[in-house]
């Protein structure tokens, strides 16, 4: 158990997402209830019977030099942008070193995806079948390395506190965030970047995940073909893009007079132990990692009234989460606001818990959660308040939100902001 | 320079360019490719693999390590292809 004598808060967020390239065009487009899936135009998805997916809505070489871009992974393109916003919102003005207010040695960043540089790795494997040694891209290792994106953002910040890549499949983006909380409280940081990041829309993961029946064949649909909750819900709509925030010890930020948008209460972790990709069904692993969070924290029950949570439309595991958060939550689940925001998104695996603690940081800072669309014909086994069709006021006063990610392999992970 | 040395130190600032982004003019002989033009040793090899592929030649790995500056490589180029 962690000392809470120091308190952590967010002062920065960033995003690049399928709803928009920054994270104000992304809580916009949450809030609209807007769907980022589209039918993918690649040649290759005529031949798989998985046709849709949510694309980034602003390309990254947009935004990126082409030197710089040329160099990166996709996944890592992603992250840099939204480093970069973020780093930005918090108020610097430079990398740290270079403007006065961030330390070098007390800058660190814990940033990872699910899978890393896979689109640059089976290309590279391509140019090797195809063109032979000589012409595979010097770059290769460095692009597909996991732990790159995250590198590739400490490099741009210059961050020497240490340089994380949790890896957690569709849970790395909160377990990110978690071990960045850490960092600050156990005093190797003033400031963490931390978050997720993911491109991974390529015919083999596809491949992959349709195979296990894992993914959504709505293909004559797409926008509605995400829908958590729903009856009619047939696996997840995969996503792309990157979601980081800016946490900072509360003593660090209020010397510098930074503007805070919550606090990062603190974390709950717990392994499943059940079975490699199916969620255990009593949510036994959930609940524990909700107890987890309690037991570790001063957050007081009563004070959440909003959950942002994993639910990826998967026929499964929507319902054990609901389960779990009813028999830690009991009665006062009744007053609790669950919004599952990959209807809009899609799934956008390890960038999915970073992008998600934009939209829970973002959702107290505002008082407003996002609503879950394509809710035609609720489950009835879902016993819970879920948000739909319009976003809904959050109440005044001193309230708590929690951010639920979960990965293959069992790995729960609940992360819990609060207003300040 | 000569026109076939002018020919090669134009041909690999346009490789240059489009792998750090230096403008082309900034890509002459006295030029260290690690120290004034930002290639480190990664991009040092998509460096040579392109100038072979351009100039039809091939460049040994001991080779391409002596070249360190776009003079080294354009007299390497112009005596080898």
């Amino acid at each position: 158990m962690f000392s809470t004598d120091r308190k952590v808060v967010v002062t920065g967020v960033g995003a690049t997402t399928p709803l928009g390239g920054d994270s104000t065009s992304t809580w916009q487009g949450l809030l609209a209830g807007r769907s980022g899936v589209r039918l993918l135009t690649h040649a290759w998805a005529a031949e798989t019977p998985v046709r849709i997916a949510a694309e980034v809505a602003v390309e990254p070489t947009e935004l990126l030099p082409r030197p710089e871009a040329r160099r990166l992974d996709r996944s890592a393109q992603f992250a840099l942008v939204a480093a970069r916003e973020a780093w930005a919102d918090a108020g610097f003005t430079g990398p740290a070193g270079t403007d006065g207010t961030a330390d070098p040695d007390r800058l660190g960043v814990v940033l990872a995806s699910s899978i890393g540089g896979v689109i640059s790795l089976l290309h590279q494997h391509d140019v090797l079948r195809q063109q032979g040694v000589r012409k595979v891209s010097p770059h290769t290792v460095p692009m597909m390395l996991p732990n790159t994106q995250g590198a590739n953002v400490g490099l741009a910040l210059n961050a020497r506190a240490g340089v994380h890549s949790p890896v957690s499949a569709c849970a790395s983006g909160s377990e990110s965030v978690g071990y960045g909380i850490d960092m600050i409280r156990t005093g190797r940081a003033d400031i963490v970047v931390a978050g997720g990041t993911e491109a991974a829309i390529h015919p083999l993961t596809i491949a992959g995940f349709g195979n296990m029946m894992a993914m959504s064949k709505r293909n004559e649909d797409p926008t509605a073909a995400s829908r958590p909750y729903d009856r009619g819900r047939d696996g997840f709509v995969m996503g792309e893009g990157a979601g980081v925030v800016v946490l900072e010890s509360a003593e660090h930020a209020e010397r510098r007079g930074a503007r805070v948008y919550a606090e990062a209460v603190g974390q709950g972790l717990s392994a499943d132990s059940h079975h490699i990709t199916q969620p255990e069904p009593s949510g036994r692993g959930i609940v524990a990692a909700l107890s987890g969070l309690l037991d570790s924290s001063d957050l007081v029950p009563d004070q959440v009234v909003h959950v942002n949570t994993h639910a990826t439309s998967t026929p499964k595991g929507d319902v054990s989460e609901v389960k779990a958060l009813r028999k830690v939550f009991g009665e006062a689940m009744d007053h609790i606001a669950v919004s599952a925001t990959k209807s809009m998104t899609g799934h956008l695996l390890g960038a999915a818990g970073g992008v998600e603690s934009v939209a829970t940081v973002l959702a107290l800072h505002h008082r407003i959660a996002p609503p879950t669309i394509n809710i035609d014909d609720l489950d009835p086994e879902v016993d819970a308040d879920i948000v739909r069709g319009e976003p809904r006021p959050l109440p005044g006063g001193r309230i708590a939100a929690l951010n639920n990610s979960f990965g293959f392999g069992g790995h729960n992970v609940v992360l819990a902001f609060r207003t300040v | 320079m000569n026109t076939v040395q002018e020919e090669v130190r134009s041909g690999l600032a346009d490789i240059v360019n489009e792998i750090v982004g230096v403008p082309l003019d900034e890509v002459r002989p006295e030029q260290s490719f690690a120290d004034d033009l930002d290639v480190d040793s990664l991009s040092m090899v998509e460096v040579v693999v392109a100038a072979e592929e351009r100039f039809g030649l091939t460049i040994p790995d001991q080779a391409a390590a002596g070249m360190k500056t776009v003079g080294d490589a354009i007299g390497y180029i112009v005596a080898n292809r």
